[in-house]
């Protein structure tokens, strides 16, 4: 399945690395960072918070075990920024590798962001989309993926927006690709 | 019940294959399990049709396997109208590295165009 996803021809470049500030559209002072293992309880209370109707097919998971079991796998695995609001997480993105094992550059990541309700419509999704993939391409990823349901224009304009290119679309969610240029 | 389960050898299908046989036994639903043909399948049809005989067999189930030739979304759709089947039963989708349920073509076309109710099973 993954073997032959379609990619663009030409890489992007030019993503901003973390960390970052900056002021949302409602003036809160954001901060981007990566983050790592040790982040992983604040991640996990945003995810218990998160309104099930923001689910995206199957994630996050509900209830609190469900939600740590699949940070797991996430922070084991995967390159993590989230956004901070002081000490609270109101946004979190991931990059996480098709396969396990082996170095970056050798498989392509499956991208997935997630803000909490009372910070969307902020401008916080794209900065955290932004700084997560200049944090990838610093970290040597170069091709990265995601799927998001039809429906959902603004995010598919999103993406659409900062690179990437439809690669299928034969089911319900639309398949996204992108290329990142590793050698800024 | 009347139950058309369709199985491809995914490890998707293989899982509906267990339930769906574990539920019909507790039902005592009426199962008839169709192989159908897809482009990147594991397994050949008749190894599938082996397994599915040897799961059901283990759960003391008699069932019926057939195989549907031709496009699977649509064999499955036609056979469960056609025959009268009450429920058709298929695999309810992968998950992706991250987590994410993904539902194929297949299951795309069952769930739009059947007349029967639709079990997908997780």
């Amino acid at each position: 399945m993954t073997g032959n996803r379609a990619y663009p021809d030409d890489a992007t470049s030019g993503f901003p690395t973390p960390p970052r500030s900056f002021a949302d559209r409602e003036d809160r002072e954001i901060r981007i960072d990566a983050i790592d293992e040790s982040h992983l309880d604040a991640v996990a209370e945003m995810y218990v918070a998160f309104d099930p109707a923001d689910r995206a097919q199957g994630i996050p998971p509900a209830g609190e075990e469900r939600v740590y079991d699949w940070l797991d796998t996430i922070f084991e695995e995967g390159l993590n920024v989230a956004a901070f609001h002081g000490d609270d997480v109101a946004g979190h993105a991931t990059l996480v590798p098709d396969e396990a094992h082996g170095e970056p550059g050798e498989h392509a990541y499956e991208l997935a962001i997630f803000v909490l309700q009372a910070y969307q419509r902020a401008g916080i999704g794209r900065e955290l989309l932004e700084t997560l993939l200049g944090h990838g391409a610093s970290e040597d990823v170069d091709r990265v993926w995601l799927t998001v349901e039809r429906w959902n224009s603004a995010a598919v304009s999103l993406y659409r927006d900062v690179g990437f290119e439809t690669c299928g679309s034969e089911s319900f969610e639309l398949e996204m690709s992108l290329v990142l240029d590793t050698d800024q | 019940m009347r139950v058309l389960l369709g199985v491809a050898g995914s490890e998707e299908s293989m899982r509906a294959l267990e339930s769906t046989v574990e539920r019909a036994v507790e039902a005592g639903d009426d199962l008839t399990i169709a192989v159908i043909e897809k482009d990147d399948m594991a397994q050949s049809p008749d190894d599938v049709a082996d397994e599915a005989r040897t799961v059901a067999e283990r759960h003391g189930l008699d069932v019926d396997v057939r195989y549907l030739e031709g496009d699977p979304g649509a064999s499955l759709v036609d056979t469960a109208e056609r025959e009268g089947f009450d429920e058709l039963a298929i695999g309810g989708g992968t998950e992706s590295p991250m987590g994410k349920i993904r539902l194929g073509p297949v299951t795309e076309f069952v769930l739009l165009n059947a007349t029967t109710s639709v079990r997908l099973v997780r």
